[in-house]
């Protein structure tokens, strides 16, 4: 067997090797995926703006930063096709960097956010006792702190900023990751196949990692997929009120913050960010919802 | 082979299974029935070392059993679950079920363990590399079997391996079972509420009721009626009844 | 005749096109004991269903002709089928932990039966819940009627159902499954209580089990079903007596306390049997 991949190998009935009946199994999801049209066009819209964010220095018309003081607030037109702000600068290239900011500060929050909750959650769920019950008690902890507080904080401690904000974010999102994976880790260590790995005489760090782990990613993946819009947002928020990214940094929430004062008359200039945090949430909105549909377990 | 001694379990101040005491001579088949909430699951349980708040004495060829139980006690000792739905990982594959054991247990030469595996059981080649939902009942009981023997044991303790399966897919795993029992003289303790089905492979029978053992007979005896005990006696009754048809 | 269907077909849709699941199923229900027996795959249960209409949304349904009662069920509008549903005919499942709603007392759901078909009283309703548990041989009807359907056993539970679906009086009762969760003694008893109240009723009943000697002792005739189709239909006294090779396969191949056999004859199944 040549083993080309192609739509009959992939389905087949029966694999032959590991590879392929781990392929197959994800190529049947993604069609399961593809028949939801919503779910498909949040993916289209975020992939957009992952495209748009490596690529802005090559689409975006000018630097984001260069002003020009003769044509502040200038009207949407051909060469400015977005508008320029108070400042003169174009806002097509500040949404495009600033897509770039948005996105990395969500990548950064939920690289650190999902393994740290997972890790946590697997943990205590699988041990419980008094294991469980610390981790419990340092999850309620966190939990417990109003985000918003807690940014004010670190500003007050270090400068407020972008690595601030991240931090903030950060420390307030993986709470729920823990109690979801604990939540689906309980579950699932009473079932008859953990069972059988126990008795196999497996460490519980393997039966942990490579049993239970795995099982738990796919409601943590639709997790973070619907998070990401919340995220966005508190991004925004703390952008708005001068917490995170700071001026001139090109941050959608920063851009509604400075340019609030002309939404009667200049509205393009603060309402084009705002559309764009709008459509960025709503587009993980969807693909969260059509990840859910596709990888929960107890829809299948 | 196998020796338990005034067994008791106790779940939140209940006994589960209140001194319970048999014995299972090397490469025999004891037979434990009862109904549900008998205790018949849970003795099993504590002996393959699932549940580990028990008191009393139990032995497995000569050694005492601790509740730590190591990985040399696994390789000895294995289970084959009830439900064939709930006993295999969802999202391995039937090569990775069969490997674990192995790979846990450092034993070389997956592969050719794994295809003799598959052909014991007398599964098809190509249900190696599927999911268990592709599978149906019988052959993810199948692949429950060989899983239990691939590290070799002496001893298996079978809990209600056929009661999910359909009548005509029991049979065929039944047969394996005896099968397999004569190949590799395996040890035997199965637990059922099934009359007929543990007395066609058990000849030692023992009854529970309510945590206890009630009465401990040969199958023979139980076949012809030659019981002390009343619950056995309605036991065989109900199975009987419907064997007149 | 209760219940009349003929040439009955369920099929699903599949990446493959239509996946039959029942095929051409015809069988008449009078005022008396039908036993549907088949593996998991045979299409019992979907069979039971569609006369109910109650099949998955994605299955399609045709028939010949399907009635109950006279009442052409293929052309009935829904709200027709909801008369006929519960009213007419009553549906007890497999396991009346999942059957039963887990936030209500088992007499205050007999008692809302009792009033979705009848116009009584609160009270009313509730002293008849009392008098059906009763009638399904509990002994203590108010206890029960006051507990919670996580505080009642399986075999007590399966009677609470079976109350709730006597409560408005229909003239069939389909049971799918009702015991197999059951234990040997539990099962006994159930059926005799079903058995009893049937007759007195004159109710039709059709019980769907994989248990071939239970249904042949419980009912007056036995259709058994493979791979969508009835392979054969007789009288349940003349079940040593069957002809299809695939019946006669399901009663050898089990154990039994009386006839021991050394081996367990494994069915061959013919490809020819699928056509």
């Amino acid at each position: 067997m040549s083993g080309a991949v192609n739509r009959e190998w992939l389905l087949t009935d029966a694999p032959t090797s590991r590879a392929q009946a781990a392929w197959g199994r994800r190529y049947r999801l993604w069609l399961d995926f593809r028949a939801n049209r919503l779910a498909m066009a949040g993916l289209i819209v975020v992939l957009a703006l992952v495209v748009c964010a490596v690529l802005a220095p090559w689409l975006a018309p000018y630097d984001p930063s260069s002003q020009d003081l003769t044509n502040r607030l200038g009207v949407p037109q051909p060469g400015h096709w977005l508008g320029t702000d108070e400042l003169g600068r174009d806002v097509l290239s500040r949404l495009l960097f600033g897509a770039r900011v948005t996105l990395g500060m969500v990548l950064a929050v939920v690289i650190t956010v999902a393994p740290l909750g997972l890790a946590i959650g697997c943990i205590a769920g699988y041990f419980g006792g008094w294991i469980d019950t610390a981790l419990m008690r340092i999850t309620d902890v966190f939990l417990a702190f109003p985000r918003l507080i807690l940014a004010l904080a670190f500003v007050a401690a270090i400068r407020p900023g972008i690595p601030s904000a991240i931090l903030a974010i950060a420390l307030t999102t993986w709470p729920p990751y823990a109690r979801l994976a604990r939540a689906e880790t309980l579950g699932f260590r009473n079932t008859d196949f953990i069972a059988a790995v126990r008795l196999t005489g497996a460490s519980s760090s393997r039966i942990i990692l490579r049993h239970i782990a795995p099982l738990c990613v796919g409601s943590l993946i639709v997790r973070v997929t619907l998070d990401m819009s919340s995220i966005i947002l508190f991004a925004a928020s703390l952008g708005f009120l001068g917490m995170g990214a700071q001026p001139p940094s090109p941050e959608w929430g920063t851009m509604i913050a400075t340019a609030r004062r002309f939404f009667l008359d200049q509205w393009w200039v603060p309402l084009v960010p705002g559309v764009a945090i709008f459509v960025a949430s709503l587009a993980f909105n969807l693909l969260g919802d059509g990840l859910r549909d596709v990888l929960d377990p107890k829809q299948r | 082979m196998i020796s338990v001694q005034d067994l008791r379990v106790t779940f939140n101040g209940i006994d589960a299974v209140s001194g319970v005491t048999f014995a299972v001579a090397e490469g025999a088949s004891f037979g434990i029935v009862g109904e549900s909430g008998s205790g018949k699951s849970t003795v099993l349980r504590a002996l393959v070392g699932l549940n580990n708040d028990w008191t009393g004495r139990m032995t497995i060829a000569g050694r005492a059993l601790s509740p730590k139980r190591g990985r040399d006690f696994f390789r000895r000792v294995q289970m084959v679950f009830q439900d064939p739905y709930g006993s295999l990982h969802p999202r391995q594959t039937i090569d990775r079920a069969l490997s674990e054991p192995l790979l846990v247990h450092g034993i070389p030469d997956i592969d050719r363990r794994i295809r003799l595996a598959l052909s014991e059981v007398a599964l098809p080649a190509t249900a190696r590399f599927r999911y268990p939902h592709q599978l149906s009942g019988g052959q993810r009981q199948r692949v429950a079997i060989a899983r239990a023997l691939m590290c070799e044991p002496e001893v298996l303790l079978l809990d209600e391996p056929t009661s999910a399966l359909d009548v005509s897919v029991q049979a065929e795993v039944l047969n394996l079972l005896a099968d397999l029992q004569d190949r590799r003289k395996l040890t035997y303790v199965m637990v059922s509420h099934n009359l007929a089905v543990v007395a066609h492979l058990c000849p030692t029978i023992g009854v529970m009721q309510a945590g206890e053992m009630v009465e401990m007979l040969s199958a023979e005896d139980l076949r012809s009626g030659h019981i002390r005990h009343k619950h056995t006696a309605d036991l065989r009754r109900l199975s009987t009844e419907l064997e007149e048809a | 005749m209760l219940v009349e269907i003929d040439n009955l077909n369920v099929a699903f849709p599949s990446p493959q096109g239509l996946a039959p699941a029942v095929r051409g199923v015809s069988l008449r229900l009078g005022a008396e004991k039908l036993g549907i027996v088949g593996e998991s795959g045979s299409g019992k249960s979907l069979t039971a269903r569609a006369l109910l209409r109650l099949l998955p949304k994605a299955a399609v349904m045709t028939a010949d002709r399907m009635t109950f009662d006279g009442i052409d069920i293929l052309a009935a509008k829904e709200r027709h089928m909801r008369e006929i549903r519960g009213k007419r005919a009553g549906l007890i499942l497999q396991d009346p932990k999942y059957a039963l709603n887990p936030i209500m007392t088992a007499g205050s759901q007999i008692a809302e039966a009792v009033r979705l078909h009848k116009k009584t009283s609160r009270r009313e309703a509730v002293q008849a819940a009392i008098d059906l548990l009763a009638q399904v041989q509990i002994r203590d009807p108010h206890r029960v009627a006051n507990a919670y359907p996580h505080e009642l056993s399986g075999g007590m539970g399966q009677r609470v159902m079976i109350a709730m679906m006597l409560a408005p009086n229909p003239e069939l009762l389909i049971a799918d499954e009702p015991t197999s969760a059951l234990d040997a003694s539990v099962q006994a008893e159930i059926l005799r209580l079903m058995e009893d109240l049937v007759s007195r009723r004159g109710m039709g009943l059709m019980l769907i089990s994989h248990d071939l000697p239970l249904v042949s002792h419980f009912c007056d005739r036995v259709a058994v079903m493979y791979a969508g189709r009835i392979v054969e239909n007789l009288a349940a006294g003349e079940l040593p007596r069957a002809q299809h090779p695939y019946t006669r396969g399901l009663l050898e191949c089990l154990p039994t306390l009386s006839h021991p056999k050394a081996r367990l004859p494994v069915m061959s199944r013919d490809p020819a049997w699928l056509t």
